[in-house]
Order: C-alpha cells, then structure tokens, then sequence
C-alpha cells in the first residue's frame, strides 16, 4: 500500500483553531485576573480569523481530503461561517454574566473553542469515525461548560445529567454504526452510500436495525422526542452564557451530521427513516409546545420551545427533497440567531446575584427600556412565527416541503401546534407590555453587548423582510 | 470440537458468568474485581481473533491502570448502599419488561441475519501491532489527531473543574504559618494608664 501526503489546504481553518486554542491556554496562564479581557479578545481573534481563513479557502467544488474522512464543500463552508459567527455573539453575551459571577475565566473560553473546533470537525466529517470523534469533542467542552460554576449544585446535577445521557446517545450511535461497519465494510459515508446503492431495494433487517440506533442517537442529540429528557433539566440547570451556547452553535453542527448520516450516508433508506422522523417530528411537536405552556421559567420555556422547533427541522428533513434539506438549514440558521438573542435578553436583565429566569422578570418591561423591549417583542414574535419575522419564513418554507411532498395533514398538524404554541411566546409580550414591572431596577447601558444585542435583534426582523439572502445560500449549498 | 472452540467456549463462559456476578454482588470491591476478571478473559478473546495488540492494551490500560485507580476510588468513598437501592424494587417490574422486550427483537435480528463467515487466518510471520501502527499514521492520522484533541479537552475540563479552592475549607498551608513574623501578628498600642476613680 502507498500513502500519499494528504491535502493539507482545506483543514487549515481547524488547524488555525487548535492552535490558537493552545496558545491561549498557555497565554492564559500568564495573564492576571485583571486583564482576562486579553485572553477574551485573543478568542474573539481566533474566531475571526478562522472565518476569514474559511472564506479564503472556500471553494464551489467539493474536496476530500484525509483518504475521505475529511470533507469541504460548500455546506460546510456555509455552517462553519455561521458556527463562528453566532459563537462570537455568544461569547460577547457571556462576558458580562461570567465576570458578575467570578467565572470569567480563561478556561471556560479555551473550552469553548475546542467546543467550536468540534464542531467544524462534526461539519466537516465525512467518515462515521471523525464524525463521532467530532461529536465528543464537543460533547465533552459541553459538559465541562456546564459544570463550570463549582459553587452551584444545579448546575453540577445539570453537568451529570448531560454526561449521562450524552454518554448514552454516544453509545448508540457507536452501536448503530459498528452494524452499519459490519454490514457494509466501510466507515467512509461515500461507500456507505455506494454499498446501499448497489445493494438495492427491499427489506434489509439488518440494515434498519442499524438505521434505528443511528436515528436514536441523532434524536438524542438533537432534542426531540421522546429523546429529550435532558433538554428541559440542562437547560434550566446550567449558567446562562452555557445554555445560550449549547441553544445556539451545536444545532447547527447537530442538523450537519444528521445531513450527512442519514441523507449523504443512509440516503438511499429514506423510506425506512422517513417513518422514523416523522414519528419524532409530531411528538416533538406536541410535547414541546403543549409542555411550554406550563413553565413559569423562562429557560425551561424555551428548552421546550426547542423541542417543538427541533420538531420542524425534522419535517424539513424527512421530506426528502433538496427544497426540504433547505428549509431546514434555513431553520436551524435561523433558529440560532434568534435563540441568541433571547438568551441574550436573559443575559441582559441578569445581574450580580440575581437571574432573570422567570417570565415574572418580564414584566414591565417597556416601562424599563422601550428599545429592548421591542428586541425581546421582536424575538417572541419570530419563535411563534409571526410575519415579517424571520420564524415565519422559516416555517413557511419547511411547511411548503412538506406539502410539496403530499403530506399535507401534516403541515395541518404543524401549524395547529405553532398556533398553540404560539401561546407562551406572546404572554411574553403582554407581561412586558401590558404589567407593571416589579423590578425598578435600570439596565446596563452603553456596551458592547447592548449594541450588538439590538444587531442581533433588528436581524430577526431584516431577515424575515428580505429572506432571499439567507435562502438562496442555504438552497444554492445542498445538493443533493 | 477442536482445541480452539473448547477454549474460545471456556472464556466466553468465564466473560458472562463474571459480567453478570459483577452487576449482582452486593460488595462494590468484589464487583470491581469481576470486571477485572471480565476484561481479562475478553483480552484472551481478543488475542484469539488475532488482535494481539488490542488485547494486551485491554490488560495495560483497562487492568493495570483504570481498574486500579477505580478500586482506590471505590475503598476511599464512603458509598450508602441502602441509599442506592431506594426504588429499585419499584422500577423493577417496568425496568425488566423493557430489558426483555429489546431483548427479544435484538436476539431476533441478530440470530437470523448476522452470520458472518469466518475469516482467513493470518500467517504466521503477520504482526497485529505492525499493522495497526501503519495504518494508524497514514490513513486514519486525522482521526487519530482529533482524538489525542479529546484527551487535551478532558485534561483541561478535569482541571478546569477540580482545581480551585473550596470555600470554608480548613487546611492550613505550613510554609505562610513559617513565614508568619511579629509584625503581622502583634500590634503595640500605646495607652494611658488609668488609675482609679
């Protein structure tokens, strides 16, 4: 057997990323807790300087490299921007709440971009082996964040859960993919692919037993139900800069290796996971938006307002067709922003001592601050799908996959539950706009986070004018 | 049945009897030492497969060193094993009926489909170990970086998470009690005597 040096230009964004990631861990060690804000900006250059890197190297053809564990296309060029993109949002929300509760440390940043580095791995993975080794090095930075608040026993009930949990869905998926090794003789998705193609049609047992530890191990992952005992607890558990990212960028890299898995890999089984998804698309549907209506925390409401919107990038992707694969990317990008900003809003009302996690701390709030009750008004109204929002137009177009695909009744049933869930995004709005408040209290003004808070927010609405931007980019990419 | 299926018989045997005693003895060091066992004879199962690298890596790293630290950690923790079983009877009856029904489809699928022949036996001048070092480093060296990266993460976390002072401790450090001086502790106040009134 001759080897051949791989290609080592379409892996440099994660080569950048690990470097830097240890060279802030040593710098870090050398900086005074005075002037953490160096370690801060060095991440915040590292994520800059990885998207550059990756828009640089970009390129409309597809490359493997790595004897085809390692792929770059244009999917992955699109999620890792986006992975970037939203991390440095959240690590500027972070900042404020970390230092007000004395866990503004370096390691909690290094963490986070070994965690960003799991994810341009999962993004990237193009064999069943990086992709789950992807899958754990961004579990692992996950559990740890969660956890990083030592003084706090929720949190560490929280962190446990996770690992618990996640240790489980991990060891499924390796279950599902050493059958899927056995049956085809290949961790490479493109033989995967090509053994199922020439395989043919026709009822594989062995194939769908394998098919249903992987499905089991992506609903885990994702959230959906009946796999989503964790979200509500991790969410509600963990420090709020952690649940704003575990909200926000691993979707992205989790909606990533369910493309890759199920469509690229496992495409050829569609009808078998097709029945699969939708059994956890209506459940998920159901459970997250009637469950929602109970929760008086406003944490554990949205863990299960992501339920329900995991529920709809499930029925962008069990469609089947390019048009569905591209609604859900546009949801999930979608989802993220606006998630962003509703942790951030949480962020933004917290301060030393005291966490604004319950719709009660809501209240009034246009009487506090006009402008960011607006933000918040406009966030609410994208979650529940209002136009001209950017929630409507994402739903919009998974609705309209689906119906493409002739399952109407289930568009009927998606919107029936959007319409319930509709429900606990707009008392939101009626206990800012129309109570009083309880909490006097002034909001922090004139930084950094409050600027690109109302950024975040005004995208919400600026995309959902003009959705063409974002579609045409997340249709353009998937090709299948 | 020729030598070799007696012995593969043999461990296989010895691998399920110490599985099962490990999860129903009741004394947490004796269960580690089962697992012990277990681990042991799987790496004989192993080396029969002609896995011999993977096999002695079992014995190395899951023996010498997990198991290890495990039975210090099980002798040094106080664990309330009456705490522990609360409520195992009453999931018991859902806990069994769950556990047989996956049972049953599993060993279904897997009896009827899965037959694998046999594969040829390696010659004699073939090295397990040569191999895998190979193929380590060339193909799989992405994989292989990425998971050397999960072991910095997990160094990093643990540290993260461990090293840090706990409020309210007791401990004393002998070097700042040495250093102590006069100065710091014995302040000379000048005052008036008073006599009395």
């Amino acid at each position: 057997m001759t080897f051949q040096i791989p290609d080592f230009t379409p892996v440099i964004p994660e080569m950048f990323v690990l470097g830097m990631a240890c060279a802030i861990l040593v710098i870090d060690l050398f900086v005074p807790q005075s002037r953490r804000d160096i370690t801060y900006g060095l991440v915040q250059f590292t994520l800059l300087g990885a998207a550059v890197l990756t828009l640089a190297l970009a390129a409309p053809e597809t490359r493997l490299t790595f004897n085809g564990t390692f792929i770059a296309d244009r999917l992955s060029d699109l999620l890792k921007v986006a992975v970037y993109v939203i991390t440095a949002a959240v690590f500027l929300y972070s900042r404020p709440y970390l230092k007000d509760r004395d866990i503004y440390r370096g390691e909690y940043y290094v963490l986070g971009l070994f965690g960003v580095l799991g994810m341009m791995v999962m993004i990237s993975a193009y064999s069943f082996l990086t992709l789950y080794l992807g899958l754990e090095l961004l579990s692992l930075c996950l559990y740890a964040m969660v956890a990083f608040n030592r003084d706090s026993s929720r949190a560490s009930e929280a962190a446990m859960k996770y690992f618990i949990l996640g240790s489980i869905a991990s060891g499924m998926l390796l279950y599902g993919m050493s059958i899927l090794y056995g049956i085809t003789g290949s961790l490479d998705i493109i033989e995967v692919s090509d053994y199922l193609i020439t395989a043919g049609g026709g009822l594989n047992v062995p194939l769908i037993f394998a098919l249903t530890f992987v499905v089991v191990a992506l609903a885990f992952k994702l959230g959906a139900v009946p796999f989503h005992m964790w979200v509500p607890d991790v969410y509600h558990g963990a420090p709020t800069s952690v649940t704003l990212f575990i909200a926000t960028a691993p979707k992205l890299a989790g909606l990533a290796i369910v493309l890759r898995l199920l469509v690229d890999g496992l495409g050829p089984l569609h009808g078998d996971w097709q029945g699969m998804l939708m059994i956890l698309a209506v459940l998920s549907l159901a459970v997250g938006n009637v469950v929602a209506i109970a929760q008086t925390n406003i944490k554990r409401m949205f863990a299960y307002s992501t339920i329900s919107h995991v529920g709809f990038i499930l029925l962008g992707l069990l469609a089947g067709t390019p048009e569905g694969y591209g609604a859900a990317l546009f949801y999930v990008i979608a989802y993220a922003v606006v998630s962003a900003g509703g942790f951030g809003m949480i962020i933004l009302l917290s301060r030393r001592g005291f966490e604004a996690e319950n719709l009660d701390d809501f209240r009034g709030l246009n009487e506090r601050s006009p402008w960011f009750a607006f933000i918040m008004l406009l966030i609410m109204f994208s979650l529940a799908g209002v136009p001209p929002t950017v929630g409507f137009y994402a739903k919009l177009a998974v609705l309209q996959a689906v119906v493409q695909v002739d399952m109407v009744w289930l568009a009927v049933y998606a919107v029936i539950f959007a319409i319930i869930g509709a429900f606990y995004y707009l008392r939101v709005v009626k206990l800012m706009y129309f109570d009083k408040p309880e909490d006097e209290t002034p909001l922090p003004r004139a930084t950094g986070m409050n600027v690109v808070l109302s950024i975040n927010g005004l995208l919400v609405i600026a995309l959902g004018i003009f959705p063409g931007v974002l579609m045409s980019l997340t249709t353009g990419v998937v090709t299948w | 049945m020729n030598f070799e299926a007696f012995l593969f018989y043999f461990f296989a045997a010895i691998v399920v009897g110490a599985a099962v005693a490990m999860i129903t003895v009741r004394n947490p060091v004796h269960a580690a030492l089962f697992l012990v066992l277990t681990f042991f004879t799987s790496a004989a199962l192993w080396i029969m497969l002609e896995a011999e690298f993977l096999g002695i890596v079992l014995v190395l790293v899951y023996v010498g060193a997990v198991m290890v630290l495990f039975l210090f950690v099980v002798m040094m923790l106080d664990i309330n094993l009456t705490r522990m079983r609360e409520g195992f009877m009453r999931f018991l009856p859902v806990g069994i009926l769950v556990a047989v029904a996956m049972a049953t489809v599993m060993s279904l699928v897997v009896v009827r489909h899965f037959r694998v022949d046999a594969p040829e036996r390696a010659a004699a001048d073939y090295s397990n170990t040569e191999a895998l070092g190979r193929i380590l480093y060339t193909e799989y060296v992405y994989p292989f970086e990425i998971a050397a990266v999960i072991l910095l993460v997990a160094i990093i976390a643990a540290i993260a998470l461990t090293l840090r002072r706990r409020p309210g401790t007791k401990a004393i450090d002998p070097a700042k009690q040495v250093r102590v001086s006069r100065e710091g502790r014995v302040r000379m106040v000048d005052m008036k005597s008073e006599g009395k009134s």
